[in-house]
């Protein structure tokens, strides 16, 4: 019998410390599934964030260095400098990417720099227990905003992705969610076509995914899954934000 | 060897080249420019090296973390405030062990301060200077030709124990230019560290963390570092001593302070006062053990520093009450002249009633 589906190689026997209906597992899957399917796994470097997924490199059989808070973009940095021939990625929150380390993504952008960010936006810090995120929505209830996210004093959702667009140095990004089989596939499609523009030596890529955090914003897993498709993906829809990877020498 | 005339920004930059460092990362800021735009003209273009101008101090430190992870020499370099916020970074690189050279070239604070000399960064540099229970060794040049050894043995030190060392030099030692020579020619080939991280390709997977949910875990790390830390005590504690034998009064200074002191020392020793000099070159670790030796012979010690009193402690911490112990401190970024500390030595001299030959 053909085997069609198994566990990827690169992916550890080991059991998620994630919580229920959490997105985290299967993003990382994902990634394994194309660090496998593109062989990388002998080049690559992950750089995980503080924050729930600092404990990626339990999971994931690949070099991995732990990055400060919001840091990762400029960890990257250093590390592709000196390891040109590296495949360096950074997987970070939204509080990570989008607040306390928007100076380093921007920059990192900026310089066109031949790394890949996987930006995990579920709307809310999850490991510090909910508080507020740069990317929370307009009335969404955190622990810190306990009355709803106000635009007159917390602002908007930051659209990261949208502004990076604008950078020169910023070959591709796209922003997918992995809340039903169908966007998890296109999710995958996305992760394999950003490592590649790495590969091809084009600029700075990212995918934006949008992930539930079932605990944190007090709904079950299958709520979680449906808030995605009926109040998340308005703010931030689900698109290809960004696409020069087809255009020679991109940067 | 030839000399040439060079500031010693600049020379900590060919000395840092001729070391091997194949990454640099800064950001601009007063008064030590000249070293980044040294990298940045000589480093950048160099086969196999890198040079970026980063967008902050914060990104510096966390570029040179990258680099350092990738197994290759690398520095950073900035001054008392851009040095403040390395701080995450240094804390980051000591717990993980990863070796780094950081320059701060410091000036007066707090807060702005001033873009004149100081050397008001002891206590940051010599403790740790961020979070967490750790040392950096500390290396403090008192010349332009030392600033250009001590990068050498900078990059060395931070290989050979795995922990990132910073120079601390000052705004003037930075911007004055002296004869020096070069002892080493810069490598031909580059040479990667054997636990660089570059992939699992023909071995397991590395993991580079801090993080751990276990204190267990994290108290045997602290130990582990602690017992570290002792060997460096042991091995690699370093000082100078100018005119010691006899003296009756030892000044101890470091850095440029220590130079202004060797002037006012040699004064003091033509007015027949038996005035010796304590220079220690290791801020840390500390060469406790040399002043409590001289303790024996002499009884009275001076530290001048250019600063409100900061080594002031650590000499205090060595000594105990085996001699008695005075300050002069111009904090602020004022540099003191030797005819000045001549005037300070003279005044405790006779105010001690000390033996004239």
């Amino acid at each position: 019998m053909k085997r069609i589906y198994t566990r990827p190689k690169v992916l550890k026997k080991a059991v998620f410390h994630y919580c229920p209906g959490c997105g985290h597992p299967i993003v990382h899957r994902l990634i394994a599934e194309v660090i496998d399917d593109m062989d990388l796994q002998g080049n690559v470097i992950g750089i995980p964030p503080p924050g729930c997924s600092v404990f990626a490199y339990n999971y994931l059989d690949i070099d991995m260095a732990e990055s400060a808070h919001g840091r990762g973009a400029a960890v990257a940095t250093g590390l592709k400098r000196a390891f040109p021939s590296g495949i360096v990625f950074t997987y970070q929150g939204d509080g990570d990417l989008a607040a306390i380390g928007t100076a380093e993504t921007i920059h990192a952008a900026n310089r066109g720099e031949r790394i890949t960010a996987f930006f995990i936006n579920n709307a809310v810090y999850g490991m510090t227990g909910g508080q507020m995120a740069p990317t929370s929505l307009i009335n969404q209830t955190t622990t810190t905003t306990p009355y709803g996210r106000d635009k007159e004093t917390e602002g908007y959702p930051l659209k990261i992705s949208e502004m990076l667009a604008s950078i020169p140095g910023v070959v591709y990004i796209e922003r997918v969610a992995v809340n039903s089989p169908i966007n998890i596939r296109k999710a995958k499609k996305a992760i394999k076509k950003a490592f590649q523009a790495q590969i091809d030596n084009l600029g700075f890529s990212l995918v934006e995914i949008l992930t539930p955090c079932p605990v944190n914003w007090g709904m079950s897993p299958i709520e979680s899954w449906q808030w995605i498709d009926k109040v998340m993906v308005k703010e931030f829809p689900l698109k290809v934000i960004k696409d020069r990877t087809k255009q020679k020498n991109a940067t | 060897m030839t000399k040439v005339l060079m500031d010693g920004n600049r020379a900590i930059g060919e000395a840092a080249i001729r070391a091997g460092c194949q990454c640099y990362f800064g950001y601009p800021i007063t008064p030590q420019n000249e070293l980044t735009e040294y990298m940045a003209t000589h480093l950048s273009r160099k086969r196999g090296c890198s040079f970026v101008q980063a967008e902050s101090e914060i990104s510096a430190i966390n570029m040179v973390y990258g680099a350092s992870l990738a197994g290759v020499r690398v520095m950073t370099s900035s001054s008392s405030p851009g040095i403040s916020l390395k701080q995450e970074g240094i804390s980051y690189l000591a717990a993980c062990e990863l070796p780094a050279v950081i320059v701060n070239m410091s000036r007066g604070g707090p807060g702005l301060g001033s873009i004149s000399a100081s050397q008001s960064d002891y206590f940051q540099a010599t403790r740790g200077g961020g979070h967490g229970d750790y040392r950096t060794i500390v290396l403090a040049p008192s010349s332009v030709q030392e600033l250009a050894d001590l990068t050498h043995r900078a990059f060395d030190l931070s290989d050979k124990y795995m922990i990132p060392v910073i120079i601390l030099g000052d705004g003037m030692l930075g911007q004055m230019m002296e004869p020096i020579e070069f002892r080493h020619e810069a490598p031909t080939e580059l040479t990667i560290r054997s636990n660089a991280l570059r992939g699992a390709s023909g071995r397991p997977s590395r993991i580079i963390k801090t993080f751990t949910s276990n204190p267990r875990e994290l108290e045997e790390i602290n130990w582990s570092l602690y017992r570290r830390y002792s060997l460096i005590k042991q091995q690699e504690t370093d000082y100078d001593t100018f005119m010691v034998d006899n003296a009756e009064l030892i000044v101890v200074a470091f850095g440029m302070a220590a130079r202004i002191a060797k002037g006012a020392v040699k004064n003091s020793r033509a007015n027949g006062l038996q005035v010796g000099l304590l220079r220690p070159i290791t801020l840390w670790p500390f060469p406790s053990e040399i002043i409590q030796e001289l303790s024996q012979e002499t009884k009275q010690f001076l530290v001048f520093e250019m600063n409100m009193g900061q080594m002031l402690e650590d000499v205090q911490l060595s000594l105990g009450d085996k001699a008695e112990i005075s300050f002069y401190g111009r904090p602020g970024g004022v540099i003191s002249t030797p005819s000045e500390i001549t005037q300070v030595i003279s005044r405790l001299y006779y105010q001690k009633g000390l033996k004239r030959i």
